[in-house]
C-alpha cells in the first residue's frame, strides 16, 4: 500500500494516542498563530508596555535555540573532528536541529509586530545590533542545516547529481555551520548584556556570550541524547546507549568549565551577596544550578550513571532544563518590568510549535530513510 | 551594585574575556557632532505650575488621540502610551510637591538606536533620536534596552508601531521651538543649544541653594540632551539611577569582536579537520589503501 518512489515513501510505524495529542495541540497552537495575525497581540498576549517580550522570547526563541545547538557540535565531532565512530547519529542531530531552527523562525514571525517585514533585516543593516547579526546567523544556519540535511532527501529520490555537489561541499557545510552557530548562540548572550538595568545581578555578566555558549553546546548535547532516546521508543530502534555515553563525556568538560566561572564571578564581583539575601531570585538561581549545572555534571562524570539508560536520560533532562530555566530567569522571571503571567493563548502557540516539531520529525522518518525500517512486532508507540 | 558589574566588565575584559573580544574599547556610536551643539530642553521642577500645555501641545501637534478620563471629560493620561509621548505627572512626599515632565531623553548614544536591528530607530546629527515607521519589524527590543522606558507599542493594533517623542525633529529643523517647550508659560521647559542649557542649569544650581547640585542627563547613561534641575531628589521623581557609561559602550566590542570570532573559528575548524584527516590517511596507509573522506 505505501507509495513507492525510491526511498521516498510512507513507513508503517505505529502510531500512538500521544502522537496523536501532538497533532491535536499542534493544530490548536497553530490555529492561534493564525488568529493571532489577524487580531494583533495585544487580546492574544499579556504583553504590556512594561513588559515587550513574554515566553515566545524567552521559551521559543531563546531556549529552543540553545537545545538545537547538539546540531553543530555533533557535527564538529564527526567532520571535523573526524570521529566516524558517531556517525549513525548525525542525520537525526541535523533534523532535530533544522526543525528547531524553522520553529524558532515561525515563532519570531508569531512574536513580530511586522511579520511581513522580516526581510528588511537583508536591507537595513545595523551592525551595532546583536540581534542584526543573530537574525543574519539563523538565517544563514538554516540554510546551511537544510543544505546539512539535503543528503537524506537527495538520497531518498536517488538525485545522484545533486547528492555528489553536496558531498563534496559537506566539510564547507560544516565550518560554516560551526562558525554561524558560534556567533549566534553567544551573541544571544551579547544581545542582554545591553540590558543591565532589567537583568537581576544574579544572572547579568559581561560574560553572557560565553555563559550561552557553553550552556547550548552541554543541552543540545543532552538534547541530542534525549531525542535518541524518543526516537527509539517510538520508531522501535535500539538505543545505542554505548555510543551516546561516550558522547556525553563532553558534557562535564563544558558544563565544568561554565560552574567555574559562574562561580568565579559570583564571588569576584561580590553577587553572591544576593543568595545571602535570600528571596525568589537566590531560591532560583540555587535551583538553576544544582538541578541545572551540578546535578547533570555529575550523572555525565559518573561512569555508572552514564552509562545506564535512566540516568544518562535522566541527566540529559535535566541539562536540558538547567538552561531552559536559565533563559527563563534571565530574560523574564527576574527581569524587570511590569508583573506578567502568559496568557492561554501564548501557552498555546508554545505547546503547539513544539508539537509541531514533533509532527515533522515524524514526517521524517516516516517518508525518509532516517532509521532502520519498521518491525511491526518490535515497535513501541509514543 | 553597578560598580561591581562594572569593575567586573573591567576585569572580564582584560582576563577571560579577552579570549572573546579581540579589540578593547568601543570607540563612541554614531552621534551627534559635537554634544553641545545638538538640540536641547532643560525642565525645571521649581517652574513648573503643571498646567500640561506642553502635553496638550504635543499632543496637538502630532494628531494622538486623547486617553479620556472616567467621565470622557479630560484627556487624562496615566502613564506614557503610544498614544501619550510627554506626561505631567504629580510627586508628592514629605520633602514637598514637585511636577514633573516624562518624554524621550534623546540620549548622546541612545540604547534603542543602537539595538535596532533594521535602523527603525535613527539619532540625528541635530541631536532628536527618530523613527522610520516604515523600516520597524516589530521586535520590541528598543522597549527592553532604553534605561528610561520610552518607547511604547500600538498594543491595540494588529500591526504594532512603536511610539515615541521625537523632540519635533520637523519644527527644529524649520527653527521653531518643540511644541511643548514653545508652549510653557513659566519658563518650566525651556529648549536651545545643549551646551547653552547645561551653562543655565549649572548657573541656577550655583544661584539657588535650593536645588540639588545636580543636571540629571548631564552624564547619566553617557548624557542626554533632555535635561532636569530639581528641588526633589531625582530617584523620589522616578528617575533611574544610572551611571555614566553609554550603553552601546557595553555591546560594541563584542560586536566589533565578531570578524575575529569568524576568522578564529573557521581557520581553527578547517586546521583541526586537516589535521584528523591526515592522520587518518596515515592510519589508513599505514593499514592497506587511503580511506575516503567523510
Amino acid at each position: 500500500m505505501a507509495l513507492r518512489m525510491g526511498q521516498l515513501r510512507l513507513r508503517r510505524y505505529p502510531i500512538g494516542p500521544g502522537m496523536i495529542l501532538v497533532w491535536v495541540l499542534g493544530a490548536l497552537g497553530l490555529s492561534v498563530a493564525v488568529y493571532r495575525w489577524f487580531v494583533g497581540l495585544d487580546s492574544t498576549t499579556a504583553l504590556t508596555d512594561g513588559r515587550g517580550w513574554g515566553i515566545w522570547i524567552s521559551f521559543d526563541m531563546m531556549s529552543g535555540i540553545g537545545l538545537a545547538a547538539g546540531a553543530f557540535t555533533v557535527a564538529a565531532v564527526v567532520y571535523i573532528f573526524n570521529l566516524k565512530e558517531f556517525y549513525p547519529i548525525v542525520r537525526p542531530t541535523i533534523l532535530t536541529g533544522f526543525i528547531s531552527y524553522i520553529l524558532a523562525a515561525l515563532t519570531l514571525l508569531v512574536d513580530l509586530g511586522f511579520p511581513q517585514r522580516i526581510w528588511h533585516l537583508l536591507i537595513y543593516w545595523n551592525i551595532h545590533s546583536p540581534l542584526f547579526e543573530i537574525g543574519w546567523c539563523v538565517m544563514l544556519y538554516t540554510a546551511v542545516l537544510a543544505m546539512e540535511f539535503s543528503p537524506v532527501v537527495f538520497d531518498a529520490l536517488g538525485w545522484k547529481v545533486p547528492l555528489k555537489i553536496i558531498r563534496r561541499i559537506t566539510i564547507v557545510l560544516i565550518v560554516a555551520g560551526v562558525t554561524l552557530s558560534t556567533l549566534h548562540q553567544s551573541t544571544l548572550g551579547t544581545m542582554l548584556t545591553i540590558l543591565p538595568h532589567r537583568i537581576h545581578p544574579l544572572w547579568y555578566s559581561g560574560l553572557l556570550p560565553v555563559y550561552f555558549y557553553l550552556t547550548a553546546i552541554a543541552a543540545g548535547l543532552g538534547m541530542t541524547v534525549f531525542e535518541s532516546f524518543l526516537s527509539a521508543r517510538a520508531y522501535g530502534i535500539k538505543f545505542n546507549l554505548n555510543l551516546l555515553s561516550r558522547l556525553a563525556k563532553i558534557i562535564p568538560y563544558v558544563l565544568g568549565t561554565y560552574f567555574v566561572l559562574r562561580m568565579g564571578e559570583l564571588f569576584i564581583t561580590g553577587n553572591y551577596m544576593y543568595l545571602l539575601k535570600g528571596g525568589w531570585p537566590a531560591a532560583m538561581f540555587i535551583a538553576e544550578i544544582l538541578g541545572g549545572v551540578l546535578y547533570p555534571l555529575f550523572c555525565f562524570i559518573d561512569p555508572k550513571t552514564r552509562e545506564n539508560l535512566d540516568g544518562i536520560v535522566w541527566a540529559s533532562v535535566f541539562v536540558m532544563g538547567g538552561l531552559i530555566l536559565n533563559r527563563i530567569n534571565t530574560t523574564l522571571s527576574f527581569f524587570s518590568g511590569d508583573f506578567y503571567l502568559p496568557a492561554w493563548s501564548e501557552l498555546a502557540v508554545s505547546i503547539g510549535l513544539t508539537c509541531l516539531g514533533f509532527i515533522m520529525f515524524d514526517a521524517a522518518v516516516r517518508f525518509l530513510p532516517m532509521f532502520p525500517e519498521p518491525k511491526p512486532e518490535v515497535t513501541k508507540s509514543l | 551594585m553597578p560598580i561591581s558589574r562594572r569593575d567586573f566588565l573591567k576585569t572580564a575584559g582584560a582576563g577571560l574575556g579577552a579570549l572573546v573580544l579581540p579589540s578593547a574599547r568601543a570607540d563612541a556610536a554614531a552621534g551627534p557632532t559635537e554634544a553641545a551643539d545638538s538640540f536641547s530642553m532643560l525642565y525645571d521642577t521649581t517652574k513648573c505650575v503643571g498646567c500640561r500645555a506642553c502635553q496638550n501641545a504635543c499632543k496637538q501637534r502630532s494628531n494622538l488621540p486623547p486617553e479620556f478620563d472616567g467621565d470622557k471629560l479630560y484627556d487624562m493620561p496615566k502613564d506614557l502610551s503610544a498614544d501619550t509621548w510627554t506626561i505631567i505627572r504629580l510627586y508628592k512626599g514629605n520633602d514637598g510637591i514637585s511636577f514633573v515632565k516624562d518624554q524621550c531623553m534623546h540620549c548622546i548614544e541612545p540604547a534603542c538606536v543602537s539595538v535596532c536591528p533594521v535602523v527603525a530607530l535613527e539619532k540625528t546629527p541635530t541631536g532628536p533620536v527618530v523613527y522610520h515607521p516604515e523600516r520597524c519589524i516589530g521586535c520590541r527590543y528598543c522597549m527592553a534596552a532604553c534605561p528610561f522606558g520610552i518607547p511604547k507599542a500600538q498594543w491595540p493594533e494588529p500591526l504594532p508601531l512603536i511610539q515615541k517623542c521625537d523632540f519635533c525633529a520637523d519644527r527644529q529643523a524649520q527653527g521653531q521651538e518643540p511644541a511643548c517647550s514653545e508652549v510653557c508659560p513659566t519658563g518650566a521647559l525651556i529648549s536651545g543649544k545643549r551646551g547653552g542649557m547645561l551653562s543655565i542649569a549649572h548657573q541656577r544650581i550655583d544661584e539657588n541653594p535650593m536645588y540639588l547640585k545636580h543636571v540629571y542627563g548631564e552624564t547619566e547613561a553617557g548624557g542626554t540632551t533632555m535635561l532636569y534641575i530639581s528641588h526633589i531628589d531625582f530617584a523620589k521623581l522616578g528617575f533611574p539611577e544610572l551611571d555614566d557609561r553609554s550603553l552601546p559602550d557595553i555591546t560594541w566590542p563584542y560586536m566589533k569582536a565578531v570578524p575575529w570570532v569568524v576568522v578564529t573559528v573557521a581557520t581553527l575548524s578547517t586546521a583541526i579537520y586537516q589535521f584528523t584527516r591526515r592522520r587518518e590517511k596515515v592510519k589508513a596507509a599505514n593499514g592497506k589503501k587511503p580511506g575516503k573522506e567523510g
